[in-house]
């Protein structure tokens, strides 16, 4: 009996497999697909950022059914989803605790990615793929932002569509264009619908295929940031210090998503809104356009670039150098694989210059962060008569030379990459 | 002189303010109010079920709560019929949610602001901003409706629990800080009572903002429960995932 099971199911692989290859599929991309067998803490990241994409395209696929898109209705609508719908509340806060922890996992995964070198040769295109994903997922979270129609979604909206304005001659027009409308409405609001929930989805799902078909091309880089492809079994080519994928990391990860959801679902079901962090006190208020919040935040995962926004000073009255700056602070990531030219990619191996300048670029980015959430008055005022910064906002003067220090990671990267003292690096992986 | 909240306006120097707004004090919107903590307490029904009565007998008049239905008061402890017969009028029914008869347009007429929907009033401004600001009114005579509030300063809501509360008028007090710098201390003191005595009223008012906390989020009881239990099942997952890892990594050197 079972033996007629077995060739009953090996046929119809046989019969699939002669149309599409899916055998071979799974052994390329598992379990014959090599990853170095020193993979550490770090990652992690990368498989559970796949996960919160699930989630979220799944929690979004039931939110989708109960929400409706517009400026009348909204509101109470995400009300009668955390009311009124079975397990309405519970698949609305695994998708707005998922926003928040999406970026949480990124921005681990992306610095795991700049200690260990992941971006350098021949890896960068699996890093500007990467980069990619994460102005998509910015895009993604500041749409969907807009959704619950409270005071912050409908004036961080504002505020943000009105960046585009100073932009120089097309700034006006583009940002109606935005809104589709001259303040954000209705109209607004049905189209950050539609790109939140249809048009960047499929951008992002179209990038994360792309990251992950380009890294099982050329094979993962390790703590070590050496290449174990070097080093191959001489009748197997099987890298050395290779394990397949399959079963091994599948079940290295299955521990890694437990611990990630222990922390997700502390979340949800003792601290959905994070102290107003991942939802916040103001946006249980309905959106009024004649009533602006004294203090328009945006959510956490933007403040840093908020801050160096807030932190340029306005030239010939036009905020457009702040937009500028921070629109390249996001996009400079792009840049670092050309940036860096140090002989070894792993921080193992790297000298102190570059973890100096990599310390200061996360203190920075960390301090940034943080002040992005407060107003910029919330140090005070330097007296009148100090020296230069007489009469500034501290936390404004505090914001500009982190800007500075956040800026110079990326501009000096080519000088004190090159004038760092390495150390060798191993022909094999470390444990 | 449990319920008399106490406000600090500082007229002269920082420091003067640092030095009073040291630990006991809280900085709130509309000035440095120190907000009283609610003795909340979602697993007292008792006192959830009081909430729900001064709720609809007092709020409901002016502030509606379009998003709460009726029928989730069986959540707190009531049934159905009790409901019927104690909270609502003859023309609605049980699955309605609690809309309230003045019209928009007269309400903006008499109070200056249409009164605020008060389904997630307590997550929007914290359940201790609301029972501060609900024991923190005060006769005015500078405004129209004749009553003041110091978490609310000039507050388009008269003083709907007068009765029950009695007169609070506010005291001013001149101080000398160690350093010589003036300052004045604000404080509320009962004028007149009411039908309750302060600390009756204090637990009314606990009871109400404890309503009003429940009603911000029904499910909060349920999804706090139903937390421990997934924790629990992924701490089992946890250490099941673990010892597998362990074993398939066995081989690897």
């Amino acid at each position: 009996m079972k033996n007629k099971v077995e060739k009953c199911m090996a046929g119809v692989l046989t019969w699939v497999d002669q149309r599409f290859p899916l055998t071979a599929n799974i052994k390329a991309h598992l379990t014959e697909y090599y990853a170095p067998k020193n993979f550490n803490f770090w990652y992690f990241f990368g498989s559970l950022a796949l996960l919160v994409l699930v989630l979220q395209i799944v929690t979004g696929i039931f939110l989708t059914m109960h929400y409706k898109p517009d400026a009348a209705l909204a509101f109470g609508s995400v009300e009668y989803i955390m009311r009124d719908v079975s397990w309405g509340w519970l698949i609305r806060y695994m998708h707005s605790t998922g926003a928040s922890m999406f970026f949480v996992v990124v921005y681990l995964h992306m610095f795991r990615g700049l200690i260990y070198g992941s971006y350098r040769a021949p890896r960068e295109l699996i890093w500007l793929f990467g980069v990619g994903i994460f102005l998509v997922l910015m895009g993604e979270a500041f749409f969907g932002y807009l959704l619950p129609w409270g005071q912050m979604s409908y004036w961080g909206a504002q505020v943000i569509i009105n960046l585009f304005t100073s932009i120089p001659f097309i700034g006006p027009d583009v940002s109606e264009w935005l809104r589709g409308d001259y303040v954000v409405s209705d109209a607004t609001l049905n189209r950050f619908f539609a790109f939140h929930v249809i048009a960047l989805p499929l951008v992002l799902l179209g990038l994360v295929v792309a990251h992950l078909i380009a890294l099982h091309e050329v094979g993962s880089n390790n703590p070590d940031g050496i290449e174990i492809k070097a080093y191959k079994d001489p009748k197997t080519h099987i890298p050395l210090d290779g394990i397949p994928f399959h079963p091994y990391y599948t079940v290295k990860d299955i521990v890694g998503v437990t611990v990630f959801l222990m922390v997700f679902s502390a979340i949800i079901f003792f601290a959905p809104e994070m102290s107003g962090y991942f939802l916040e006190a103001n946006n249980f208020i309905p959106a009024d356009p004649l009533q602006t919040p004294a203090h328009i935040a945006p959510v956490w995962y933007f403040t840093p670039y908020y801050s160096i926004l807030r932190a340029v000073p306005p030239i010939f009255n036009s905020q457009f150098p702040g937009v500028a700056a921070m629109g390249l602070s996001v996009m400079i990531f792009a840049l670092l694989p050309w940036l860096d030219r140090s002989p070894v990619k792993s921080i193992r191996y790297r000298g102190s210059l570059y973890k100096k300048w990599l310390a200061l670029f996360v203190v920075s980015f960390i301090v940034l962060g943080y002040l992005g959430t407060k107003p910029s008055n919330v140090w005070g005022v330097f007296d009148a008569s100090t020296w230069i910064v007489g009469g500034a906002d501290r936390a404004t003067i505090v914001a500009r030379i982190f800007t500075l220090t956040y800026f110079l990671f990326f501009i000096l990267m080519p000088w004190y990459t090159k004038k760092d003292k390495t150390k060798p690096v191993p022909e094999r992986v470390t444990a | 002189m449990k319920s008399q909240s106490i406000i600090n306006a500082v007229k002269h120097g920082f420091l003067a303010a640092s030095f009073l707004l040291l630990p006991a004090f809280a900085v709130a919107a509309g000035g440095d109010v120190h907000l009283d903590k609610a003795p909340v307490n979602l697993s007292n029904q008792e006192s959830l079920q009081r909430g729900a009565k001064l709720f609809v007998n007092y709020c409901l008049n002016c502030h509606s709560a379009n998003y709460m239905r009726y029928n989730r008061l069986v959540d707190i402890g009531l049934t159905e019929e009790q409901i019927k017969n104690n909270l609502l009028f003859a023309s609605e029914k049980v699955g309605d949610t609690m809309q309230v008869a003045m019209p928009k347009a007269g309400a903006k007429a008499w109070f200056g602001v249409v009164p605020p929907d008060l389904t997630v009033e307590a997550r929007a401004r914290t359940a201790d901003w609301l029972y501060t600001y609900l024991r923190g009114f005060y006769r005015d005579g500078s405004r129209p409706t004749g009553w003041n509030n110091v978490v609310f300063p000039n507050v388009g809501m008269p003083h709907v629990l007068w009765e029950l509360q009695g007169h609070q008028v506010m005291k001013t007090e001149e101080q000398v800080a160690a350093d010589g710098a003036k300052m004045e201390s604000h404080h509320l003191v009962l004028d007149k009572p009411g039908v309750m005595t302060p600390a009756e009223y204090d637990a009314a008012m606990a009871d109400l903002v404890n309503y009003l906390v429940f009603m911000a989020e029904p499910a909060q009881v349920q999804r706090k429960k139903l937390g421990i239990i997934v924790l629990l099942f992924l701490g089992l997952l946890f250490v099941v995932s673990y010892y597998l890892k362990k074993e398939f990594w066995k081989d690897v050197h």
